[in-house]
């Protein structure tokens, strides 16, 4: 499980999404899908009380397309590792 | 397209003396992976197993191993790669010569599965409800007007899921029954080899005279959408059209109409689990996903080939070689879904991977989702009697085919 820290703060990108809508259904508050299919992200800051559902679209997005970071985040080189989907 | 896989072997040839395990493994029940999976998965790592063309493959059975060999950027599935293990006779060169998109790779996968995502958004799929559920009351009146006992799959699912797809396709209702006879040849065991290939070339048949008639009078629907923007602007070519349509609509209507017998099965002899849904409707999609789970019907679509090395929890893939990401294992693996066995439609985990993983997971699934939903929900509705007609271990199981079902469900209500 990520674990989550104080003020998260979430990157989707839509060049690796699959479009499948996991983040939606997960998150339709912080998650939407474009006309395309293609993730869109409605909030970057994530409330406090959208915690858990934003931890669930992580680890439901197929594709390691949503990256979840505690915030504020030191800017690290994109390893491209922390779009792997976490752990059960 | 789901070719038939051959005849399955009960239990697995297995490994006392090292040799590896025969594949694919037949379910005991049709309610539970086969038994073989669960020694392969309690030992970890990975399992070394013979496919019917002689093949050797690696099994993945963990849910995290399953979850990270898919969706590894090496985790290749271009059915002309040699290593690719196709488990059906001709299924391989099936798939190398038609190319489907779910037997691609990137660059290539991605462009066409871009042409169908905006076909299945969260948005669009709750746009179809309505006429999903007529669908589902047409069709669950005509079933209870039948004399009983009746069956399930022909009478019901089968016709629930063909008309679906054909109403999102743009298959006008004048073909359906031609269609339903087609795709009911394709999908039974009974079937020869030439009967199936008869039935898929009339339907190759079908959908290139739609794709005319689109360019000429486009409608509100996929075919006309992709007829008139890939298409018309080249970015596709015509026989590929052909075959992503196909793909699209046999995966479409084969695993609802397998899905939807067997989730009402599964939770008739849960009458504990009915209840709860019958007392408190919006358990509904979280039973849904709890039954997709349990049942995991797609266990073997998951055919890949490493193209590098993946590394996994205690093993790794080694390049070059084909494996196999058993869903069912996968959704059944106690580490991920504590007690996996028992079908509790208010499990909070919703992670299950019946629907794949990585770039290639299902495109329809929320269409899955709902057309499952409602048709239950339906079905149950206007039938609160229904019960299986027989006894359930005369049921004939379906593990010839790619997507695990029951050929037949007599019911009654
Ligand atoms: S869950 Fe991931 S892959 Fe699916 S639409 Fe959202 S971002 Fe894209």
């Amino acid at each position: 499980m990520v674990n989550p820290a104080p003020g998260l703060r979430l990157a989707a990108d839509a060049d690796v999404c699959a479009g499948a809508g996991q983040c939606v259904r997960a998150a339709p508050e912080l998650f939407d899908q474009d006309d395309d299919g293609l993730v869109v992200l409605l909030a970057a800051d994530v409330p406090e009380d959208s915690r858990a559902r934003a931890l669930d679209a992580v680890d439901l997005c197929p594709s390691g397309a949503i990256a979840l970071r505690g915030h504020p985040a030191p800017p690290a080189p994109d390893t491209g590792a922390d779009r792997l989907p976490p752990g059960p | 397209m789901t070719s038939p896989v051959p005849d399955a072997p009960d239990a697995p040839d297995t490994t006392a003396d090292g040799a590896p395990a025969a594949f694919p493994l037949a379910r005991s029940c049709p309610f539970s992976p086969p038994d073989g999976y669960a020694p392969m998965r309690e030992k970890g790592g990975l399992t070394k197993a013979v496919i019917p063309s002689g093949k050797e493959v690696w099994l993945v059975t963990g849910f995290q191993d399953v979850r990270t060999a898919l969706s590894h950027p090496a985790a290749g599935s271009d059915a002309r790669h040699p290593a690719f293990p196709a488990l059906g006779d001709g299924e391989q060169a099936v798939a190398a010569e038609l190319r489907p998109f779910i037997r691609m790779d990137p660059p290539e996968h991605t462009r066409i599965r871009r042409m169908l995502v905006g076909e299945f958004t969260v948005k669009r799929v709750r746009a179809m409800r309505p006429a999903v559920e007529a669908i589902c009351r047409e069709q669950a009146d005509r079933l209870l007007s039948l004399p009983a006992p009746a069956d399930l799959v022909g009478e019901y699912a089968n016709r629930v899921s063909t008309t679906v797809i054909c109403r999102l396709l743009g298959v006008p209702m004048e073909d359906l029954e031609f269609f339903r006879r087609i795709t009911s040849v394709s999908g039974a065991r009974t079937s020869t080899a030439e009967e199936v290939g008869a039935a898929l070339s009339d339907l190759f048949g079908l959908i290139d005279r739609l794709i005319d008639e689109k360019a000429q009078e486009p409608g509100d629907d996929l075919i006309s959408r992709l007829v008139n923007g890939p298409l018309a602007r080249g970015e596709i070519t015509r026989t590929s059209l052909l075959s992503q349509i196909g793909i699209t609509l046999n995966a479409g209507h084969e695993t609802s109409r397998n899905m939807i017998p067997l989730a009402a099965l599964d939770l008739l002899r849960h009458p504990d689990q009915l209840d709860l849904l019958r007392e408190d409707p919006s358990l509904w999609p979280g039973a849904v996903d709890e039954l997709l789970r349990h049942l995991s019907v797609a266990d073997v679509i998951t055919l890949r080939v490493a193209t590098g090395d993946i590394p996994l929890e205690g093993a790794t893939i080694p390049a070059g070689d084909g494996f196999i990401a058993l869903l069912a294992a996968a959704d059944h693996d106690p580490r991920a879904f504590p007690d996996p066995g028992r079908l509790d439609i208010t499990r909070a985990q919703r992670n299950h991977v019946a629907f794949g993983y990585g770039a290639h997971q299902c495109v329809g699934q929320n269409l899955g989702r709902l057309e499952i939903e409602v048709a239950l929900r339906v079905l149950f509705e206007k039938a609160p009697g229904l019960r299986l007609a027989v006894p359930l271990e005369d049921l004939p199981l379906r593990s010839t085919s790619a997507i695990f079902g029951l050929d037949e469900v007599p019911v009654s209500w």
